[in-house]
C-alpha cells in the first residue's frame, strides 16, 4: 500500500514528481490546487511562470511583502520576478489560446482512458467555474494533469469515460497522481511509472481505464 | 475638461434598470469597490452583470447579488461565490458561463467593433451548445459573439483628469478591455493628477475610452475591504 500519511504529503508528493518534467527553459501556467506547490520542487533556475490574472513572472512571496493586489489565479498572494510584465486578461489569454505557454499543470475531477478530462461542472452542484481551463487545453503545448486517484469514497477518477461535462476534446499529456504517472500516447493510456510505495496492484485495483504497463 | 466628479451617485446617474454592465476585476482584486458600493445605494434592478465572477460571498458584487438586483450574470468563474449557485439553482438568476479567454475576447472585440469571431476554446464541450461550428484550415471553430455594454465600472491606479489610465499590478485584468467596451466608462482611481503627470508612453488606457473618473473610497488591504 501507498505510504502516504496525510492528504498534504499526498499532494507535495505528487507537486514534487510533476516538477522533474520541468527541465531547460519553458514558460508554464499553474493551475489552482496541487499545481501551486510546484515551484518548490523546481530545479531548473530558467521557468517563467505564467498566471492567467495577468502576470507573467510569479514567484513566492514573503509573509511581510504581501500585496493584496497581487495574487495568482487561485487568489493567493504571489511575488514578481525579476523580469516580471503585468498585461490585461485578453493579453493573457492571447498568450494561452495562441500557444506561447508551453506548459500547463491543471487539476481535475475525472481523466477518462483517452486522456479526456472533466474539470469544470458537476451537475446538481454549485460547481460552475470554467475559468482558463477550457483555453489552457486548446492552447498549452503540453498538459499535465495532476490530482488523487481516486475521490473521497475511495472510487477511481481515472475512468473508462468521464460522467462530468468534459473540458476539451483534446487530451491531455500525462496523468500525476499519489499513485502512478501515466503518459497518453495516441488516445492510451500507458503507465509508466509507479509512485514510491505504490504497486501494480494497487494502481489495478484503483483505476478503472484500461491502460498499459511500459517500464521506462 | 475634466472628467473627474466628486459624488458617486452623479457619476452613476447614467445607470437605469434592465442595463448591461461590465465590471472590472478578478474577485475583488482589481474590483471598483467604491463603484459597486453606489450601485448597492441606487434603486436599479434587472441588471445584467458581466464580470469573471460575481464578488465572493457577501462582498462587492456579491452584496450586489443579495440585494436581488442583478438578473442575469455572465462570467467565467461562479464557484467562489456559493450564493450564486444557491440562487441559480432557485432560479432567481441566469447564468451565462464562458471560458475566461472567451469572456476577455468577447469584450476585446466588442470594444474594438467586432461583432464576434471565432475560436477553438470550448468546441465539443456543453459549452459550445448552440453556437455555429466552422472549419478553417482543417480546424474546428466556434462563433463567439462579441460584448458591448450600456456601462463599464472599473478600477484604475491612477488617472489625469482627461482620462489617461495606468494600472496596477494584478489589479490590472479585465479593466482595460472593459474600458473599450462601454457607451458609458465610468473608473475609480487611487489618485487623479493633472496632465503631463503620466507618461504618455506608459498610459495603457487612453483617455478616449474614460467618461467619467472618482477616487476611490473603498479600499482593499491585506484585512478586507476598508473604508478610506
Amino acid at each position: 500500500m501507498s505510504l502516504i500519511k496525510d492528504k498534504n504529503e499526498m499532494k507535495h508528493l505528487i507537486a514534487k514528481r510533476v516538477a522533474k518534467e520541468l527541465k531547460g527553459s519553458l514558460t508554464v501556467n499553474l493551475g489552482i490546487g496541487i499545481p501551486t506547490l510546484v515551484p518548490e520542487y523546481l530545479e531548473s533556475d530558467d521557468i517563467q511562470l505564467h498566471t492567467e490574472n495577468g502576470l507573467l513572472g510569479v514567484t513566492d512571496v514573503a509573509e511581510e511583502d504581501i500585496d493584496p493586489n497581487l495574487v495568482n489565479a487561485g487568489k493567493l498572494p504571489v511575488g514578481e520576478s525579476i523580469g516580471a510584465s503585468y498585461f490585461n486578461s485578453s493579453d493573457s489569454f492571447a498568450m494561452i489560446r495562441g500557444g506561447h505557454v508551453d506548459v500547463a499543470i491543471l487539476g481535475a475531477l475525472q481523466v477518462d482512458q483517452t486522456g479526456i478530462i472533466a474539470n469544470w461542472a458537476v451537475p446538481g452542484k454549485n460547481i460552475m467555474g470554467v475559468g482558463g481551463a477550457m483555453d489552457l487545453l486548446v492552447g498549452a503545448k503540453k498538459v499535465i494533469v495532476t490530482m488523487s486517484h481516486t475521490s473521497k469514497d475511495g472510487s477511481s477518477k481515472i475512468l473508462k469515460k468521464c460522467t462530468y461535462p468534459i473540458t476539451s476534446t483534446r487530451s491531455v499529456d500525462m496523468i500525476i497522481t499519489e499513485l502512478a504517472v501515466f503518459k497518453v500516447v495516441d488516445k492510451q493510456l500507458q503507465l509508466v511509472e509507479l509512485m514510491p510505495g505504490s504497486t501494480l496492484k494497487e494502481v489495478e485495483e484503483k483505476t478503472e481505464a484500461n491502460f498499459t504497463y511500459v517500464e521506462e | 475638461m475634466s472628467k473627474f466628479k466628486e459624488d458617486i451617485q452623479d457619476a452613476l446617474s447614467c445607470i437605469q434598470s434592465g442595463q448591461t454592465i461590465l465590471v472590472g476585476g478578478f474577485g475583488l482584486v482589481g474590483a471598483p469597490l467604491t463603484l459597486i458600493d453606489g450601485l448597492i445605494q441606487k434603486d436599479v434592478k434587472d441588471l445584467t452583470i458581466v464580470s469573471n465572477n460575481l464578488g465572493e460571498s457577501g462582498k462587492g458584487l456579491g452584496a450586489l447579488l443579495n440585494q436581488n438586483k442583478i438578473k442575469k450574470g455572465i462570467g467565467s468563474y461562479f464557484t467562489s461565490n456559493r450564493d450564486v449557485g444557491d440562487k441559480y439553482q432557485k432560479g432567481e438568476i441566469e447564468l451565462e458561463l464562458l471560458p475566461q479567454g472567451t469572456l476577455s475576447e468577447s469584450i476585446r472585440a466588442g470594444g474594438a467593433g467586432l461583432g464576434g469571431y471565432y475560436t477553438t476554446t470550448g468546441v465539443g464541450t456543453d459549452l459550445a451548445i448552440g453556437k455555429e461550428e466552422r472549419e478553417i484550415d482543417g480546424v474546428k471553430y466556434i462563433f463567439e459573439k462579441s460584448i458591448f455594454a450600456d456601462v463599464a465600472l472599473i478600477r484604475a491606479y491612477k488617472a489625469d483628469r482627461l482620462g489617461n489610465l495606468v494600472y496596477y499590478k494584478t489589479a490590472r485584468n479585465f479593466n482595460p478591455i472593459m474600458a473599450t467596451a462601454a457607451k458609458n466608462v465610468i473608473v475609480e482611481v487611487d489618485e487623479v493628477v493633472e496632465p503631463g503627470e503620466l507618461n504618455p508612453e506608459e498610459v495603457i488606457t487612453p483617455q478616449i475610452f474614460v467618461n467619467t473618473i472618482v477616487e476611490a473610497k473603498q479600499i482593499l488591504t491585506k484585512e478586507g475591504v476598508v473604508s478610506k
